[in-house]
């Protein structure tokens, strides 16, 4: 079966410091996978890379078997490779259900329409409504964006790329500035998407981790340091020298 | 609340309701009758600074062209100007060297010929962004500008293009010493363009604009050809700039290079700004205290008149960055709260 995605031999620098060291990762269909590592291990730069924000200086993707290396950021997203932002990317002076109308609107190609007023589209609106239902967000799909408290505004950071209807879901620190009392609501929906959509997560919280992911990557200095289930990458001694060490064995806060 | 717990007729309703909240926007407000009633008005009590009327409606419609790519798709521009220019150009050459005379083809030509322009220069200009936009757009007016002044034999130069005649309004409605003609032609042209930006404003099209200026990552991000939708407006934009021009050259029998100004770019801005941006009508308002206030100063103190545009311009950033309507619609909030209250 090929691969949902396929990473082969990122290569990347700012300048002269290489952040992006001969990476290869691949998502199965369905896929549940961990990427961990400390602070400045090259996480979001891969995840920037992947969907096309940033060229590679060397290595290729690809979705679906696909070679996608040489395809615009846009034309990824519309092919099913769906991100969030670590840190909110919303359309803040507009709605919420106009935030995932957009999603749809440009997913299926209505956003070039001219003439036809935004709202008079059924299917879009009911769409879109579909998922606020589902994030339990219909409530809120009337208000601005920026009137909503940011564990809110996290979760219509997801509802967009759900609306995407992305066959790959990058998933950047999800909970990321979310009061722990209300984190717990996120990692609730992450738990339950599409069993089909092959997710790669970026998070901190290493039980949210152990218990989402079914492979792990953990990254060091922008390079892949090992990569397997859980329970091998917990054991594993390298990895807690360098990463869960800090974090489990002296208490030390990764910030 | 969970979508398993809800009723059916409640989940109906809500769906109704956002249908509702979105429909209602591009709904026909009945105060959206007000600048054109007022219009009208005009036209029976100041019958005799219908030439100066015309030239507001003009503006209006320049200033409505810069909100489409500005107020709504984020677009920061200097150079404006160039295609009001083009499309006084287009006019004024058709009739001084082609004999080109009939109004109406007239501006469906300068249309076209500074929409082509616009989406020349868009194509490559768009790619950027900010400050080096900014300084791209303003060189392209200034090179056209130069281009004219080269090419003063043909062009006209900053001498202009003087005593061009036109044919009647459709055979019709022939132009008058008082401007009558050119009053109502000039808002009839310009009701006409509203219309079509009116309805490209509310649709998904128009939306992603929006999205654009909200969040352009964020748009490259959910798949969006970003690229292509700002030269798509930015065409459009210039296509109706290009009207708002001929109409000028129309109504003035008359054009010079000045059309293609610094001034002339950075005028329109003002007046988009000062009424407010993104709002379709912050165009009327802005373009019609601006070229009135410009009128009764410069009578006033024909060297110093500028101090009170400046001065109004320091005191709207102030106390009304988001324009006059903006002002306007935090007046009516604070009315209707202070209303609700017992």
């Amino acid at each position: 079966m090929t691969a949902a995605l396929e990473v082969q031999g990122f290569n990347r620098s700012f300048g002269a410091l290489p952040v992006t060291r001969n990476v290869n990762l691949t998502l199965e269909r369905g896929a549940r996978r961990a990427l961990i590592g400390p602070n400045g291990a090259g996480k979001t730069t891969l995840v920037n890379l992947i969907t096309g924000a940033l060229k590679p200086s060397s290595g290729r993707v690809l979705l679906n078997g696909e070679d996608i290396t040489a395809v615009s950021q846009s034309q990824r997203a519309r092919r099913g490779l769906a991100r969030t932002f670590q840190i909110n990317q919303l359309f803040r002076g507009l709605s919420v259900l106009e935030n995932l109308g957009l999603a749809i609107g440009e997913r299926d190609g209505h956003s070039n329409n001219m003439w036809r007023a935004i709202g008079s589209n059924r299917a879009v609106l009911d769409e879109a409504l579909d998922h606020l239902e589902s994030l339990r967000l219909v409530d809120d799909a009337l208000k601005l964006v920026r009137e909503l408290p940011y564990g809110r505004q996290r979760l219509v950071e997801i509802a967009i790329a759900l609306a995407q209807k992305p066959r790959v879901l990058l998933l950047d620190e999800p909970a990321a500035g979310v009061p722990s009392s209300e984190s717990h609501l996120i990692l609730d929906v992450v738990a339950s998407l599409d069993p089909d959509i092959a997710i790669l997560i970026i998070e901190h919280d290493m039980d949210v981790v152990f218990r989402f992911a079914k492979q792990i990557t953990v990254m060091v200095q922008g390079a892949v340091l090992v990569e397997g289930p859980p329970d091998e990458i917990m054991h594993n001694e390298q990895v807690r020298a360098v990463y869960l060490g800090q974090e489990y064995g002296h208490g030390a806060n990764h910030g | 609340m969970a979508a398993s717990e809800r009723t059916i007729p409640d989940r109906k309703a809500t769906r109704e309701r956002a249908a509702e909240y979105l429909l209602r926007r591009h709904r026909f407000r009945p105060a959206e009758a007000l600048p054109w009633l007022i219009a009208i008005a005009v036209y029976f009590v100041f019958p005799d600074r219908m030439t100066f009327g015309s030239q507001v409606v003009i503006m209006v419609m320049f200033a409505l062209s810069l909100d489409l790519i500005l107020g709504y798709a984020g677009i920061v521009t200097l150079g404006h100007a160039a295609f009001f220019g083009i499309g006084a150009y287009t006019v004024g050459l058709g009739a001084a060297r082609l004999g080109w005379t009939e109004p109406i083809s007239g501006l469906f030509a300068a249309a076209i010929v500074s929409a082509f322009f616009g989406f020349l220069t868009g194509w490559f200009l768009l790619r950027y962004r900010g400050l080096t936009l900014l300084m791209l757009t303003l060189a392209t007016a200034i090179m056209l500008q130069e281009a004219g002044n080269l090419r003063s034999d043909f062009s006209g130069g900053y001498d202009g293009l003087p005593g061009l005649v036109f044919k009647p309004v459709l055979g019709l409605f022939d132009y008058d010493l008082y401007g009558h003609t050119n009053y109502i032609y000039a808002l009839v042209v310009l009701a006409v363009v509203f219309f079509f930006v009116r309805r490209i404003v509310y649709s998904p099209f128009g939306q992603a604009l929006t999205g654009i200026r909200e969040n352009v990552r964020r748009m490259h991000a959910i798949g969006s050809p970003v690229h292509r939708r700002l030269v798509t407006v930015y065409t459009i934009g210039a296509g109706i700039a290009g009207i708002a021009g001929a109409l000028f050259t129309q109504t003035n029998a008359y054009v010079t290079l000045t059309v293609f100004d610094f001034d002339n770019s950075a005028k329109v801005m003002v007046m988009l700004i000062l009424g407010g941006t993104g709002r379709l009508y912050g165009a009327f308002v802005g373009a019609v205290v601006y070229m009135v206030l410009e009128d009764k100063l410069s009578k006033l103190s024909p060297t110093f008149w500028q101090f009170g545009i400046g001065l109004l311009l320091v005191l709207g950033v102030l106390f009304a960055p988001r324009g006059l309507l903006g002002l306007l619609e935090n007046a009516g909030k604070y009315l209707s709260k202070f209303r609700s209250k017992p």
